[in-house]
């Protein structure tokens, strides 16, 4: 009589996260479908050099009609020129390499500030907990767009202006999810234990409470991008997001408006870029709730 | 009640305090020169420094904070620096009728297209009805609000003629009607799904049960017993999103050229005109506090349980 070895109760071993996610995209084709969006739209963005025919910033002669309105798709041009006789392709690909990186770096500073404020205040509150969470009904009180208008107006538009503002106003829901749970989460005997030991405050918010935030952290950035995309596309469209020559499909659709009865491709190019790309990082990141974190709530 | 009121009206002072400083500091201490640009590019050292002294901004921050702080308990908000002699508030003021017809036709349409939209798709979820609300509310929730009105103007103003194109002139209601719809819409598509996911958590409660049990008509034990119950959080939510745009909707006041709060903010930004713009965020911020303030005195008058 041996034993059962031991490598038999393996199956019965729940599945690695990996997998898990993947068998669950299998039964969600919009979160499949989104996914594969993303990775698409980050295929060419990276590779926007090889796929665009034209230079984003090039204007033609060729470009422009005898009377200088933009031209239509087709003649040589894919998706037609702009008002200045650019190629609208080559700016829509190079565009999605801005509103990309702008929209992930800005949510990337945003989630950080979030997550230090939110730890922080939950996990020592007393006076550091009131003066944080005052902070944070403070800059909740602005209006969003309002306030990123005007810093950014005072501060001079650029790329880096636009990221830091985002992350500026947009770190505080994630703060107060934050908050919440670590208030729970300091009175579990873990915790009290980790103090008992006498680990200092900021290995146990680093070791000891961080990895249970990690999933509300990743749902919560990836939909947080999709906000970021479409301020930084709005603060581009009022024409104090990314300065003029480089390509934001925001600020693509601002140079479109005027022209937008003789060209309407120039409003809907950039347009279905946008919302296209919104869309898939709403859809990811409701997958990765009901995958990570089913009990997180709704955010705007 | 008294003592509700007496935490939580100190409690909205303080955040409108904060939000003053914050404001002043972010929009002064912050590198940029509003002199530099009024006097234009080819202006001599004397002339700005003239310009700057005339503006005050030779002083110490503090001094200027502190003057602001007085001048803001008289109701001044400062002069404009762009528009020569107008002060801040009047200008604010005179705009700000047409941002909040804006506002209460866009909140309208919120509610109006948002919650019916909702209750729809809760009461077969899984039919067709609710996949296909279901992708609407999330395109509605993805479409940038500025290119949705652009869009809607190129059909429904250019090409059917049904609309004016831009401005704001006598039947004003006609030009009121494309910019609320727009500014309603993502926020439509936000009440659509907020109302179907607290529509189905009320189906699941024990008094719809009852009320089935009772043998009451799916119709009624709907729109009767769960929607009362799903309808007051969605009222204060609409209370908040009326006080987030009365301080005007640049993006969407911009795209149909209104000329509310918004539009006047978003000319200042051109012109540097700091006292503007910081007048115009405290404004806004004003509304959404006192919003927020009112909305929580509401639910404390519905809701004992809220008024510990």
């Amino acid at each position: 009589m041996t034993a059962p070895p031991i490598a038999e109760a393996v199956p019965l071993a729940a599945p690695t996260g990996l997998r898990r996610a993947l068998g669950s995209l299998r039964h969600d084709l919009p979160a499949l479908i989104s996914i594969l969006v993303l990775v698409l739209l980050a295929l060419a963005a990276i590779f926007a050099p090889l796929l665009a025919s034209h230079p984003p910033l090039q204007t033609y002669q060729e470009g422009l009609a005898a009377n200088g309105a933009p031209i239509g798709p087709g003649h040589g041009f894919p998706l037609g020129t702009d008002p200045n006789g650019r190629d609208v392709l080559a700016r829509l690909l190079y565009g999605a390499r801005v509103s990309l990186t702008i929209g992930i770096l800005a949510n990337g500073l945003a989630t950080v500030f979030g997550v230090l404020v939110g730890l922080t205040a939950g996990y020592l509150g007393g006076w550091v907990e009131t003066i944080l969470m005052r902070l944070t009904d403070v800059v909740m009180s602005f209006p969003i767009l309002l306030f990123c208008i005007a810093l950014i107006s005072v501060t001079g538009p650029s790329e880096r202006n636009v990221v830091i503002v985002i992350a500026l106003i947009y770190w505080t829901t994630l703060a107060r999810i934050i908050r919440s749970q670590v208030l729970s989460l300091r009175e579990r005997e873990f915790v009290v234990a980790a103090r008992t030991m006498g680990l200092s405050h900021w290995r146990i918010m680093r070791k000891h409470l961080f990895p249970h935030l990690v999933p509300t952290i990743i749902v919560y950035a990836t939909l947080g991008v999709a906000s970021s995309i479409l301020i930084e596309a709005s603060l581009s469209f009022l024409g104090v997001g990314v300065p003029v020559p480089t390509p934001s499909w925001g600020q693509m659709i601002e140079q479109g408006k005027e022209y937008f009865q003789i060209a309407p491709w120039l409003l809907f190019a950039p347009g279905v870029c946008l919302i296209v790309t919104v869309l898939a990082f709403n859809l990811a990141g409701d997958w990765l709730r009901d995958l990570l974190d089913p009990t997180a709530p709704e955010r705007r | 009640m008294t003592r509700f009121l007496l935490r939580r009206i100190p409690q909205a002072v303080i955040v409108l305090f904060g939000v003053v400083t914050l404001a002043f500091v972010l929009t002064h201490v912050v590198p940029g020169d509003p002199a530099r640009l009024i006097a234009g590019p080819n202006a001599s050292v004397d002339t700005v420094a003239s310009i700057h002294h005339q503006l005050g901004l030779d002083r110490s921050i503090g001094y200027q904070y502190w003057r602001y702080l007085v001048g803001l308990f008289h109701g001044d908000l400062g002069t404009s620096y762009a528009l020569q002699d107008t002060p801040v508030a009047s200008a604010i003021l005179r705009a700000l009728p047409i941002s909040a017809a804006l506002a209460v036709l866009g909140v309208l349409w919120e509610a109006l297209l948002g919650i019916p939209v909702g209750i729809l798709a809760a009461y077969r979820p899984g039919k067709l009805a609710d996949r296909v609300t279901t992708l609407a509310t999330l395109v509605g929730l993805s479409a940038p609000p500025f290119w949705v009105g652009l869009l809607l103007l190129y059909v429904l103003a250019f090409k059917f003629n049904l609309f004016p194109l831009s401005g704001y002139a006598a039947p004003y209601i006609n030009y009121l009607i494309l910019p609320s719809f727009t500014l309603g819409l993502g926020g439509a598509a936000w009440y659509a799904r907020l109302t179907r996911t607290n529509m189905l958590e009320a189906l699941r409660s024990p008094y719809v049960q009852m009320a089935r049990a009772k043998g009451m008509p799916e119709r009624v034990v709907l729109l009767r017993h769960c929607l009362r119950n799903v309808l007051s959080p969605l009222l204060t939510m609409l209370g908040m999103d009326l006080g987030y745009f009365l301080g005007g909707v640049v993006v969407i006041e911009s795209v149909f050229g209104l000329p509310g709060a918004g539009k006047l903010t978003f000319d200042a930004i051109g012109t540097l005109d700091v006292p503007m713009i910081t007048g115009a965020v405290l404004f806004a911020a004003f509304f959404i506090v006192v919003m927020n303030l009112l909305v929580d005195l509401a639910y404390a008058l519905v809701d004992p349980r809220v008024r510990r």
